[in-house]
């Protein structure tokens, strides 16, 4: 299979690979996927508490060269966003900007859950007091 | 010397046409073009005379008598004729068939259409180490087992099977054995009164010949086995086989099997000796490494690894200079990770992540060192990237996380 320019370039030159502190507070972090099925994906953002913008992310990724570039991707974007902003982000922009053929969809749908899955965890973390009586 | 890029080592799905095959070729596209049907003129005699002539080199090499050579399209064709045409011949005998879960395709789906029409098949399970032994078909045998299939070296990890020790048992309880030495044919010395096979196949591309050409060994004498054709016309090839013969190709594969007869031996032990050295290379500088199949018992110029915690198809972009082939890539695509490395109970973890090393005729030590360490390098660099290794280093068993759904 052909790969397009911006995977290829995701792929030789990720973007933010890394991890961050995951019992940090300020930390959320998102692991998606399975070994079995071919693709785990680590995403992690770090959130300025006051603001609610990412001022950080970090991913890892166990899978083909379409899921390396997805993720990659993906923490550029949310890269100063606020969370709100952040979960905004659809697969589907994912697939636009690589050039994702159809068999690579899922790759995309994967780190569009990884987004999700890392904000749902910063959530948690610093949920409202007043939030869970409201 | 200089690399050749891209590098080729993918010779377990094909090889190119060597020169002097070619060479042997080119007068029966143009000026000695006849049918070899045609009984009754000079340019039939001379394609037939082509066409024997392979026969004899193609016996030659498996030690067969070369009315014992019927032509096919290849070995899918081959193993159709010899699967559906014996079990349908032998029916009355009883309608039970043997073969293993780690066969190719062209072997598989031939057994399933039977089981459609009735008939009982048996996989057999291979072991880790990827070797059928006799013992494992002497279990399997039943009273009415009329056919066991299974093939003389396996295309995607290089192991041999049992097979002169299979052929014993089947010979002594007259059951017809066939086998799919597609691998095989060409790479190592066979001999089918040594081994007992009934049916053999081979196809022309897998040893420096064309493409679209192959033959079924079918054996005439102790016993001499019949079949049911499944092409009718014309009654070619002793009616097992209608329709003119691909005489260019039929050449061509003639022509590579007398080289092989005179090289293979030499082949094998250098491209034997390559093989380890990429092994042991990659091995050496890597942990985390399973090589697949029993190492003794393989193909020479066949290797397949590999790699805990990084994935095939992501390897394969590391080193895309390099053409090999990867059973990998998640089951979520249409790509699945190889039913065959499933089948000898890898883990999926590195089922995931094998890669396949097919060396051939041309393959130099220049291109061998490179690839080692264009893998290494690969293989290190997507650990950098991979969560699973993040974790292996923070010493977590990967096997006891529990994964979520997608
Ligand atoms: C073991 C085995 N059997 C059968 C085949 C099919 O051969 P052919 O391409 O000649 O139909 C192959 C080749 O892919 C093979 O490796
Ligand atoms: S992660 Fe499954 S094919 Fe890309």
């Amino acid at each position: 299979m052909a790969y397009s320019d911006k995977v290829v370039d995701h792929y030789e030159n990720p973007r933010n690979v890394g991890s961050l502190d995951k019992s940090s507070e300020a930390v959320g972090t998102g692991v998606v996927g399975a070994p079995e099925c071919g693709d785990v994906m680590k995403l992690q953002i770090q959130v300025d508490q006051a603001t609610g913008k990412i001022t950080d992310a970090k991913f890892k990724t166990f899978g083909c060269g379409s899921a390396i570039a997805s993720s990659s991707l993906a923490t550029e974007w949310v890269k100063g966003k606020t969370v709100d902003e952040a979960l905004q982000i659809k697969n589907t922009d994912i697939v636009n900007e690589l050039s994702l053929p159809p068999v690579k969809i899922h790759c995309s749908v994967l780190a569009e859950d990884a987004i999700r899955s890392a904000i749902a965890d910063y959530k948690k973390k610093n949920q409202p007091a007043e939030a869970t009586t409201a | 010397m200089s690399i050749k890029f891209p590098i080729y080592l993918d010779h377990n799905a094909t090889t190119p046409v060597d020169e002097r095959v070619l060479e042997a070729m080119l007068p029966y596209f143009t000026e000695k073009f006849g049918n070899a049907a045609s009984r009754n003129h000079a340019f039939g005699w001379e394609a037939e005379k082509g066409v024997d002539l392979a026969r004899e080199q193609m016996a030659d090499l498996i030690g067969a008598d070369p009315k014992e050579i019927i032509w096919t399209s290849g070995s899918t064709e081959s193993n159709n004729l010899a699967i559906k045409g014996a079990a349908t011949m032998y029916a009355r005998k009883g309608k039970h068939i043997i073969t293993a879960e780690h066969e190719h395709k062209a072997t598989l789906d031939p057994c399933k259409r039977l089981e459609k029409e009735g008939y009982e098949v048996t996989y057999l399970d291979p072991p880790l180490d990827g070797v059928i032994t006799a013992d494992m078909v002497k279990e399997a045998i039943r009273e009415d087992t009329v056919l066991v299939s299974l093939m003389w070296a396996n295309n995607e990890i290089g192991t041999i099977n049992e097979i002169p020790e299979i052929g014993k048992i089947c010979k002594e309880k007259g059951i017809v054995f066939h086998t799919d030495a597609t691998q095989m044919v060409g790479k190592l010395p066979i001999d089918v009164e040594e081994a007992g096979v009934d049916l053999l196949s081979a196809s022309g591309h897998k040893f420096y010949g064309p493409k679209g050409v192959g033959c079924l060994y079918v054996r005439r004498r102790r016993p001499r086995i019949r079949l049911t054709a499944i092409i009718d016309g014309g009654g070619h090839e002793r009616g097992m086989r209608s329709g003119t013969l691909n005489v260019t190709g039929i050449v061509g594969m003639g022509a590579a099997a007398a080289l092989c007869k005179a090289e293979m031996s030499d082949d094998a032990i250098r491209l034997g000796n390559l093989r380890n050295k990429l092994e042991q290379t990659i091995t050496d500088q890597l942990d985390g490494v399973a090589i697949n199949g029993r190492l003794d018992k393989r193909i020479p110029h066949t290797s397949n690894i590999s790699f805990a915690w990084v994935e095939g198809e992501s390897l394969m972009m590391a080193i895309k200079e390099i053409a090999v082939s990867s059973g990998s890539a998640c089951t979520s695509a249409s790509l699945e990770p190889s039913y065959v490395l499933k089948s000898l109970g890898v883990g999926d973890d590195l089922a995931h992540s094998s890669l396949r090393f097919g060396l051939g005729r041309k393959t130099t030590e220049e291109e061998i060192d490179y690839t080692a360490q264009k893998v290494v390098e690969g293989v290190k660099k997507l650990r950098e990237l991979s969560p699973l290794y993040e974790m292996h280093l923070e010493g977590i068993d990967l096997s006891t996380v529990e994964w979520a759904d997608h």
